[in-house]
C-alpha cells in the first residue's frame, strides 16, 4: 500500500489544473435541460474535445489520452474543484462510448465515436419502460427484422429517458423475438431520434424542466447496421453498460467531495443558527467522512481493477452509498439555510441559498435511476452475502 | 498510489484466519468464560508460536519490526472471532508504547518476553477508565497526571468489572507511584499517549469491522436455513435489506480504517482525523450489524443459545473503548472546521 500520488501524477494534476484555469468559462453555463443551455454545453464538450480531455480514458486514436483509472480521477478532482461545466454527453461517452468499444464493428466505431467526442451527436437512453423500470428484463417494445433483412421496423415506448428532448441519438433494447421471454430475444440497437414515426413528449421534472421525456415510436425504420451486438444479445450488451453505469464511471467521488466542502462552508457561515439544532454539526461531520469514505473506496477499487481485478456485485454498494449520501448533504444544506432552504437561487433574498436546493431536487432522483436502491439491495443480498432467492 | 495489499498480507490474514476461526470457536469462548481468568495460556503461547505476538516488536528485540499496517487485517480477524486474549492491545498499543518510550533499559528487558509470548504487558490510558486485562499482565504501563508509570502488578490494587461482554475483563486500578517508575512526563508523555491512543483506537476499528463481517455471517446462515410461511426467511425482501444494509455500509467502514493504520505506519499528521473518523465509521456498522442481526434472528436473537450476542456484546463494549463516538467527532470537528482545513475534491490525499 502507497497512498501518494507519483510525480507523474502531480505533474497530470497540474497540466489539467493549468488547462482548466484557462478554458473553463467565467459564467457558469444554463442548464442543459434548455434548449439554449443544452447548445452551450455541446460547445463546452467541443473544447473539451479539442483540448484531448473529453473523453481521456479513451484509445489516442480516438482523440482521447488512453488514460488510466488513476489520471481518470485525479482528472475528476481537478474538474470538479474547478466547478467545470457537468457533462452534456456523459450517457455517450461513459456508458456507450465503453460498450461501443466492446461490442461495436470497426465501421460502428469509426461512425459513432468520433460524433459523440466532439459533442456534435449527443445520446440519450432508450432503457425504461411504462412497464419496465428496474426490471429491464419486461422490455416489450419491438423491432421486427424487414423481410430483406436490411433494417429494423421499431415499434412501442420508453420513457425516462434523460435529455432526449434535445438529444440526436437514442440508444436501448427492443424485443426483435416475439416469442421470447425475459431476457432472451432483446437486441440492442442504436436509434437516430429524427427518424420518421419517433415522437418525444417532454416529462417535466421536479424543477419544472424538460430533463427527460418519453419517446414513442410508431413504424420506426432503422437500418441492420445501427444493430450493436448480435440480434437477441442485447442483455449481454447492456449489462455490460449497467456495469459501467452503476460501477466507477458515473459518479466520481469528486463531486461529493465538493459538496461536502461547499456544505462545511454553509455551515460556518451559518453556525450560530445552524447550532440552534445541535445534530446539523453532526450530519456535517458525517457529510465531510461519507464524501471521504466514498474516494478512499473508490481509490481502492480503481487500483484492484488496474492490477486486473473485476468489478462485481460490490458496484450495488457503491450506487447506495453516494445516492443515499447525496440526499443526506442536501437536506443538511437545506436545513442549514432554515427559511431560506425553499428559494430558487436567484430569488432577490436568497443570498448564499446557492444550488442547494437543485441540488436537493436532483438527488430525489439518485435512489431511483439505474435501478432503484431496493433493486440493488436485493442483487448485495443475493449475490454479494448468497441469500436465497426464494 | 496504491490502495491495496500485498499477496503475502492477504496470505497472511488467510492463515491467521483459519488459525483463529478453528481454535477460537464459540464453544470454545463459552468455555472460557467459566474459567476465573477467562484467558487460555495455551491460545496464547499458539499466538506466540505465529508471530504475531512480535508482530511490532524491532527486530532487534526479537520480534518481526512490522507496522500497524501490517497488523490491521490479523486485528480484524481477531473481532470476527471475538478473540479475548490481549493480542491487539498488546501488538498496537503496548509494544511500539514500550518501544518508543525513551527508556531503553525497559525496552530491553520487556520487548524480547512480548515477542515470544513470555510477557503480557498492558497500557492504562486515561481515556479508558478501567484497564483491560491487567489480571494477566506482567507490566502494566499506566498514564496518571500526565505521566506514564512502569508498574509491577504484584505492587497495584486491581478492582474486577464485570462487563456486558464476558470476554472482557476490566479492573480498577490502584498503585502508589513511589512503587513504580516514571517512563515519561511532560510533553514526551502526551506524544506518547496520543499515539498509544490512536492505535487503540485503531485496534478497536479493526476489531468492529471483523465483527460486523462475524454477525453479517451468522445472520445469512440463519435465515437461509430458518423457514416460516414455508420458506427460508432469507427470501424475504425486509430480511435481505437488513442484511444489505450492514454489507453496504461495511464496504465504506473498510477502507478509512486501511487508510488510518497507513497513516499511523508512516506516522503521518492526519492520522488522528483518520483515526477518529475510522473508529466512527467502523463502531457504527458494528452496531448497525448488532440491530440488524438481532432483528433477523427474532426471539432467538435475544437469547444466551445463539452464538450472535457473543458478537452482538463485543460491538457495544467497543462503542466507547479509546474514545467514545463524541471524543472522535470533536476531533473530526477541529480537523475540519479549521480555517485551513483542506477540503474537497483532491484533497484526501
Amino acid at each position: 500500500m502507497k497512498l501518494e500520488y507519483t510525480a507523474e501524477h502531480q505533474a497530470f494534476r497540474e497540466e489539467v489544473r493549468a488547462w482548466l484555469k484557462a478554458n473553463v468559462p467565467a459564467e457558469p453555463l444554463q442548464s442543459f435541460d434548455t434548449e439554449a443551455g443544452f447548445q452551450q454545453h455541446r460547445e463546452w464538450e467541443a473544447k473539451l474535445y479539442e483540448g484531448r480531455w473529453g473523453m481521456i480514458t479513451w484509445p489516442e486514436e480516438m482523440g482521447g489520452r488512453g488514460a488510466d483509472l488513476m489520471q481518470w480521477l485525479i482528472f475528476e478532482e481537478e474538474y470538479y474543484a474547478a466547478s467545470a461545466p457537468l457533462r452534456v454527453n456523459q450517457n455517450g461517452i461513459f456508458l456507450l462510448g465503453p460498450t461501443l468499444m466492446e461490442y461495436g464493428t470497426e465501421e460502428q466505431k469509426k461512425r459513432f465515436l468520433n460524433g459523440m467526442a466532439t459533442g456534435k451527436d449527443i445520446w440519450c437512453q432508450g432503457w425504461s419502460e411504462p412497464n419496465a423500470g428496474s426490471d429491464m428484463a419486461a422490455i416489450r417494445s419491438r423491432a421486427d427484422l424487414s423481410e430483406d433483412g436490411m433494417h429494423y421496423v421499431i415499434n412501442g415506448q420508453k420513457t425516462w429517458s434523460t435529455r432526449a428532448v434535445w438529444a440526436d441519438w437514442c440508444f436501448g433494447m427492443f424485443r426483435t423475438d416475439p416469442e421470447s421471454e425475459r431476457h432472451h430475444g432483446l437486441t440492442f440497437i442504436l436509434v437516430p431520434l429524427d427518424s420518421e414515426g419517433i415522437t418525444v413528449r417532454p416529462i417535466p421534472q421536479l424543477d419544472g424542466l424538460p430533463g427527460f421525456a418519453e419517446i414513442f415510436f410508431d413504424n420506426v425504420k432503422v437500418p441492420v447496421d445501427c444493430r450493436l451486438g448480435g440480434e437477441g444479445e442485447g442483455w449481454k450488451v447492456a449489462m455490460a453498460t449497467a456495469g459501467f453505469e452503476r460501477g466507477l464511471m458515473l459518479r466520481s467521488p469528486a463531486r461529493f467531495q465538493e459538496t461536502a466542502r461547499r456544505l462545511v462552508a454553509l455551515y460556518k457561515a451559518n453556525q450560530q443558527s445552524a447550532d440552534e439544532d445541535p445534530s446539523i454539526r453532526d450530519e456535517v461531520l458525517s457529510a465531510y467522512m461519507d464524501a471521504e469514505a466514498y474516494c478512499l473506496t473508490t481509490y481502492q477499487t480503481a487500483c484492484r481493477l488496474m492490477q486486473g481485478g473485476k468489478i462485481g456485485a460490490e458496484a450495488s454498494t457503491n450506487k447506495i452509498f453516494w445516492s443515499e449520501l447525496d440526499q443526506r448533504m442536501h437536506a443538511t444544506g437545506l436545513k442549514i439555510l432554515a427559511t431560506r432552504g425553499e428559494l430558487e437561487p436567484d430569488s432577490p433574498d436568497a443570498g448564499d441559498v446557492g444550488r442547494w436546493l437543485d441540488g436537493w431536487l436532483f438527488a430525489q432522483s439518485g435512489p431511483i435511476y439505474a435501478g432503484t436502491n431496493e433493486i440493488q439491495r436485493n442483487i448485495i443480498a443475493e449475490r454479494m452475502l448468497g441469500m436465497p432467492r426464494k | 498510489m496504491d490502495f491495496t495489499f500485498s499477496e503475502d498480507q492477504l496470505l497472511f490474514q488467510e492463515s491467521v484466519r483459519s488459525f483463529l476461526v478453528n481454535e477460537n470457536t464459540p464453544e470454545a469462548i463459552r468455555q472460557l468464560w467459566e474459567t476465573e481468568s477467562g484467558r487460555s495460556d495455551a491460545l496464547w503461547a499458539q499466538l506466540a508460536e505465529m508471530g504475531l505476538t512480535g508482530m511490532t516488536v524491532p527486530e532487534e528485540h526479537g520480534g518481526l519490526g512490522m507496522s500497524e499496517l501490517d497488523f490491521v487485517l490479523l486485528a480484524q480477524e481477531a473481532g470476527y472471532v471475538a478473540l479475548s486474549e490481549p493480542l491487539v492491545n498488546s501488538v498496537l498499543v503496548a509494544a511500539p508504547l514500550l518501544a518508543e518510550c525513551g527508556n531503553a533499559e525497559l525496552a530491553a528487558e520487556w520487548l524480547p518476553k512480548m515477542a515470544s509470548g513470555d510477557a503480557r504487558v498492558v497500557v492504562g490510558l486515561g481515556i479508558n477508565k478501567l484497564v483491560e486485562d491487567a489480571h494477566c499482565a506482567d507490566l502494566l504501563l499506566l498514564e496518571q497526571d500526565g505521566a506514564i508509570y512502569a508498574v509491577d502488578p504484584a505492587k497495584a490494587t486491581l478492582r474486577a468489572n464485570q462487563s456486558v461482554d464476558p470476554g472482557r475483563k476490566l479492573f480498577g486500578v490502584e498503585f502508589n507511584s513511589a512503587d513504580a517508575t516514571v517512563i515519561a512526563d511532560g510533553d514526551t508523555a502526551q506524544s506518547l499517549i496520543a499515539n498509544a491512543l490512536n492505535r487503540g483506537a485503531l485496534g478497536v476499528a479493526a476489531q468492529a469491522l471483523g465483527l460486523a463481517q462475524r454477525m453479517i455471517d451468522l445472520s445469512v446462515q440463519y435465515t437461509s436455513e430458518r423457514k416460516q410461511f414455508g420458506v427460508a426467511i432469507g427470501s424475504f425482501q425486509a430480511v435481505k435489506h437488513h442484511m444489505a444494509n450492514i454489507a453496504y455500509k461495511l464496504e465504506y467502514a473498510k477502507t478509512p480504517v486501511y487508510r488510518a493504520a497507513y497513516d499511523i505506519a508512516n506516522k503521518l499528521p492526519r492520522a488522528t482525523l483518520s483515526v477518529s473518523h475510522a473508529k466512527l465509521a467502523a463502531c457504527e456498522v458494528a452496531d448497525l450489524a448488532a440491530k440488524n442481526s438481532i432483528q433477523v434472528h427474532g426471539a432467538m436473537g435475544y437469547t444466551w443459545e445463539v452464538d450472535l450476542h457473543i458478537f452482538m456484546k463485543r460491538a457495544w463494549a467497543f462503542n466507547s473503548s479509546f474514545g467514545t463516538a463524541g471524543f472522535h467527532k470533536q476531533r473530526v470537528a477541529a480537523a475540519i472546521l479549521a480555517d485551513d482545513a483542506p477540503l474537497g475534491a483532491g484533497a484526501t490525499f
